[in-house]
């Protein structure tokens, strides 16, 4: 198995997906604003910039596990309210899949996407179609897998990752959510876009910009 | 939006700081970690108390710290759960050795940050934690909604009633046991005049028309069930009475004595508050409920929320005496 995704990699992603969060900060605040209590994207900004602090305080990064390790202890400790934990669990569980070394081929990446979702899974106690994060975030990596297993090149298969994730997201909108604030609006809440999947879209659009594309996503 | 405050962003630690000014023989507060704990720790060999959640629902959780309620309190961002790191710091502070019960509102964030809390707390710092969760709001009891019901105005209760079990030298599993005790046997539901603005926001969190009012609101100003024309007081008592009846007495049977609890949910005077109570203790006396103590002011807000919320809990009399035993708290205070 090639090992394609390196260190250097997985760090452009999350400083990627930084950036992405940071610049639609407002968007997924509104979109929490009508279901949610209005801070998912302030929140999520406040922990992705604390994991961009932490990745720049090394100057040779460390492997893949502390590494994401070390970028999910920074989300859990800095966003507070479900996203923290939801967001931490799920990069703690893949540096617990990917351990210590310093690539990784596409299905250990496949193995860790899986361990982080499960994580989610088993945090949040939700499931598919409760108009959370996870509508996004199965539908991603299910795609993954599904077309790595299908043979299809690597570059492929992130790109129907982070297309899944979208068109995930993109059907939370006639949904009624079942967790969260958002399950207290009942019927109320359909008709609304579920801000968790939208940010996991942005996550994995991140993935394939940065995995396909190298190192500044261009 | 109109609000005495420097920045949106310091507003919960500006205000923690107040806090300890106004109140140095009572508490401490480390700002860092948004912490409110005791000025004197208690014996050892106590069960600590510890509680905490998003802040703008004062007095609760920071105003219930001292003796007879609880040891440490953890202030989170303005309506957002404190972060894992925030509770293992008061719980490894605040345990005597006896262990620890975190008292968690079921609300999402508050539920998860908590749990990870327990579980870091007991790999790194071997204290004994167990964990409660209330859930009383009648307003969300529908089965499809598997986040379950919501904790609110219970809490408080809870925090008295547990605070003076743990005073009493009880063991942590027992106090544990009142904190679910009073939760089993406890059930609430709200209603808003007004929406709460969030300093961070800086507009209202919902339109509420002048003519209608949210009945089952949850204490972010979260929507409830359901919205109708604006009635008067007589009536709101009976929109909020009548579901937590007859929930108590489905889930636990005959509610004959009762703890009677109406709560501001910030911006709504005393005056609105003791007629209500009027209302609701009229409503209790005509049910045959027996109102053996009550509770009437703002203890579990919603920032400058118009509305108010009722609790009912049914008490036997090792509820009632916990109840009575002396609490000395800057936002709940007799007998000390």
């Amino acid at each position: 198995m090639s090992e394609i995704v390196d260190v250097t990699t997985l760090r452009s992603w999350l400083i990627r997906f930084a950036g992405d969060v940071e610049e639609h900060a407002a968007e997924l605040t509104e979109l929490d604003s009508a279901i949610g209590d209005a801070d998912h994207g302030s929140n999520l900004a406040r922990g992705m910039k604390a994991v961009v602090s932490v990745l720049a305080d090394d100057s040779t990064p460390p492997s893949i596990g502390p590494m994401l390790k070390q970028s999910g202890m920074a989300l859990v400790s800095t966003v507070g309210g479900a996203s923290g934990p939801l967001y931490g669990t799920f990069f703690l569980r893949m540096a617990t899949a990917a351990g210590e070394c310093d690539a990784l081929g596409p299905d250990s990446l496949a193995a860790a996407f899986r361990a982080g979702l499960e994580g989610v899974v088993a945090r949040g106690k939700a499931s598919a179609g409760d108009k959370t994060m996870l509508d996004a975030l199965i539908p991603a990596v299910d795609a993954f897998e599904a077309a790595l297993g299908e043979g299809k090149p690597f570059g492929d298969a992130i790109r129907a990752a982070a297309d899944a994730a979208e068109a995930g997201r993109d059907a939370t909108t006639g949904l009624l959510a079942r967790k969260g604030r958002a399950s207290y609006l009942g019927e109320r809440s359909v008709g609304h876009q579920d801000p968790g999947a939208t940010s996991t879209a942005l996550l994995f659009r991140a993935a394939a910009t940065t995995m396909i594309d190298g190192e500044d996503g261009k | 939006m109109k609000k005495l405050i420097n920045a949106p962003e310091d507003v919960v630690v500006e205000a923690l700081r107040g806090m300890a000014a106004a109140h140095p023989q009572h508490l401490r507060v480390d700002t860092a970690n948004r912490i409110v704990y005791r000025a004197t720790p208690a014996a050892p060999g106590k069960v600590a108390l510890i509680s905490g959640g998003g802040s703008g629902h004062e007095p609760l959780h920071g105003g219930f710290v001292g003796p007879g309620m609880l040891d440490a309190a953890i202030a989170g961002e303005v309506f957002t759960s404190p972060v894992p790191d925030q509770v293992v710091e008061a719980t490894r502070r605040a345990d005597t050795g006896a262990g620890v019960v975190h008292i968690v509102k079921n609300y999402t964030g508050d539920v998860m940050n908590f749990e990870m809390a327990a579980e870091i707390a007991a790999a790194e710092t071997g204290v004994e934690v167990v964990s409660v969760i209330t859930d009383d709001d009648v307003a969300v009891q529908d089965s499809l909604y598997t986040a379950g019901r919501r904790g609110v105005g219970v809490t408080v209760l809870a925090e008295k009633i547990a605070g003076a079990a743990a005073e009493q030298g009880r063991p942590l599993h027992e106090v544990a046991d009142v904190v679910r005790r009073v939760n089993e046997n406890g059930r609430s539901m709200g209603m808003a005049l007004t929406s709460c603005t969030v300093p961070a926001a800086g507009r209202p969190t919902f339109d509420l028309p002048e003519h209608e009012m949210e009945i089952g609101v949850g204490i972010h100003g979260e929507p409830g069930r359901r919205r109708v024309p604006l009635a008067p007081a007589k009536e709101v008592a009976a929109m909020l009475l009548e579901p937590i009846l007859e929930d108590l007495r489905t889930a636990v049977g005959d509610t004959k004595d009762v703890i009677a609890f109406v709560n501001g949910m910030g911006a709504t005077p005393l005056l609105e508050l003791y007629l209500m109570y009027g209302e609701v203790s009229a409503l209790l006396a005509k049910a045959g409920v027996n109102v053996v103590r009550s509770l009437v002011g703002p203890y579990i807000t919603s920032l400058d929320m118009a509305g108010c919320s009722v609790t009912l809990l049914r008490v036997d009399d090792d509820l009632v005496r916990l109840w009575d035993a002396p609490v000395n708290t800057p936002g709940l205070r007799w007998g000390a």
